[in-house]
């Protein structure tokens, strides 16, 4: 067995940590960085932070949020939103982000991927993906915030992008978003199928049984979570001890004083 | 230098920052550099690294810091490779082709199974927390102090294998394949995982490079 990560994102709108449903309606909720510093205490296994406005505005704003959180935090940190070069990339790293993840650049431009990998490394370089269901009963890649059409089937897109050098993929379900309804677990396992590259599964956790849904039938190895932890609705240490207690391989985790 | 003094390999590859700032969050004086003087001159040494062997290894001999690395172990004051600053210690990678390394350590570097030991398909690279199996004993070593609830976090596609067991300080288990998580020999430490990113644990394993001698 491999042990499952449990990931917080972040979506924000800088100075904010923000809320939405289906990616709408946005809610200012915070601080970004005491949360995430909160997440990290409690046993968070990595953070994930995407500028949810920065494509829109083409700005990056999250570099200083970034590199507050890592003199505090000493877990992985992905950083995404508005990720246009090569150079927009190592600002992020340099400010202490681990890992980028890129949506609507890469589907301008896939040939992004392969540069990214081949200067930082595949270990850097996260696919994000908006998938929304079709009525033929597949899913189609979004952009900006799950508004704008792509065109890409997202089995097809996310096979193209792991052959491109990507070497994770944070696969957001715009449906299922927002909702603490769970997780699309037919686009997660489908989209893990499809690839040898490891699935964040995001969109939907609402409870402990969606978690361990998404792993058991989807079999994702990593699941995102968002409302379910701003707001406070599940705590993270009940959470893994829970996924522990049914049998599911997750990392011991004890807050030291 | 004062002896919380710490140098880390400034050489563009990948994250060198997330090294440095765990180091001074650790109270330690951090240099980071890419001279080759104050490398070949420094107290304790780091080579950090991400990405691909040959990749690392090429941005090591543009920058003419292939020599002075060698000349620093030779010294044997301690010297600490994470990820692929580790694989670089052994005498061949095999990503892209096979590629020498600086061979501090006999073996080679070489991809992951994709199937664990009950043939059970999992993704690569190996992304995750795990914890450590000491192969030895580890007392004034790198995995001093840790316990069963220590755990450190991965993120690879290759592994390293030492011609010799002895030198290895620790496992992992991925899907029940093992990996050599930690190497030593003589003043020469590697480590698969990124302390820096392994909050309490990876501390830990910091504070005991920063200590050895």
């Amino acid at each position: 067995m491999t042990n499952i990560r449990l990931i917080a994102r972040l979506d924000v709108k800088a100075p904010y940590l923000i809320k939405g449903v289906h990616m709408e309606g946005l809610r200012k909720l915070g601080d970004p960085q005491s949360f995430a510093e909160r997440y990290y205490n409690a046993g968070i296994d990595e953070i994930i932070y995407i500028d949810a406005v920065a494509s829109l505005y083409e700005r990056n704003t999250i570099v200083d949020i970034v590199s507050q959180t890592a003199s505090n935090v000493f877990i992985p940190i992905t950083a995404g939103g508005g990720v246009r070069s090569v150079s927009d990339a190592r600002e992020l790293l340099r400010a202490g982000a681990d890992k980028i993840a890129i949506n609507t650049a890469a589907i301008k431009n896939p040939m992004l991927i392969s540069e990214i990998a081949s200067a930082l490394g595949s270990q850097c370089m996260v696919l994000s993906v908006q998938a929304k269901r079709r009525d033929d009963g597949n899913w189609e890649a979004y952009c900006d915030q799950g508004r704008e059409h792509t065109g890409r089937d997202v089995v097809e897109w996310v096979t193209e992008a792991q052959e491109l050098g990507a070497g994770e993929v944070l696969l957001t379900s715009v449906d299922q978003e927002g909702t603490c309804k769970g997780f699309d677990i037919k686009l997660v396992k489908r989209v893990a199928a499809a690839l040898r590259i490891p699935v964040i599964a995001s969109g939907g956790a609402g409870s402990i049984q969606h978690l361990d849904d998404v792993v058991r039938q989807g079999n994702a190895t990593a699941v995102a979570m968002a409302n379910v932890l701003h707001y406070e609705k599940l705590a993270l240490p009940v959470i893994r001890e829970t996924m522990r207690a049914l049998g599911l391989s997750l990392r011991p985790y004890h807050a030291s004083e | 230098m004062p002896a919380n003094s710490i140098t880390i390999v400034d050489y563009d590859s990948g994250n060198v920052y997330g090294v440095s700032r765990a180091l001074e969050h650790l109270g330690y004086n951090v240099e980071l550099t890419g001279d080759p003087d104050r490398i070949a001159n420094a107290a304790r040494l780091i080579l950090p690294g991400v990405g691909a062997f040959d990749a690392a290894w090429n941005l090591l001999q543009e920058r003419n810091l292939v020599k002075p690395i060698q000349d620093f172990v030779a010294s044997s004051r301690p010297f600490l490779g994470i990820c692929v600053g580790m694989q670089l210690m052994l005498e061949e990678g095999t990503e892209f082709g096979n590629h020498q390394g600086f061979g501090f350590i006999a073996g080679r570097v070489e991809r992951i199974n994709y199937a664990g030991a009950d043939g059970t398909p999992h993704p690569v690279p190996c992304v995750g927390w795990y914890a450590l199996h000491s192969a030895t004993d580890i007392r004034d070593s790198l995995m001093q102090n840790f316990d069963d609830d220590d755990t450190v976090y991965f993120v690879h596609s290759y592994a390293a294998r030492p011609t010799n067991d002895n030198d290895v300080l620790a496992y992992s288990e991925y899907n029940g394949n093992r990996i050599v998580a930690a190497l030593r020999r003589g003043n020469v430490y590697g480590v698969q995982f990124h302390p820096e990113r392994s909050g309490a644990s990876g501390m830990k394993v910091l504070n005991n490079f920063m200590s050895v001698t």
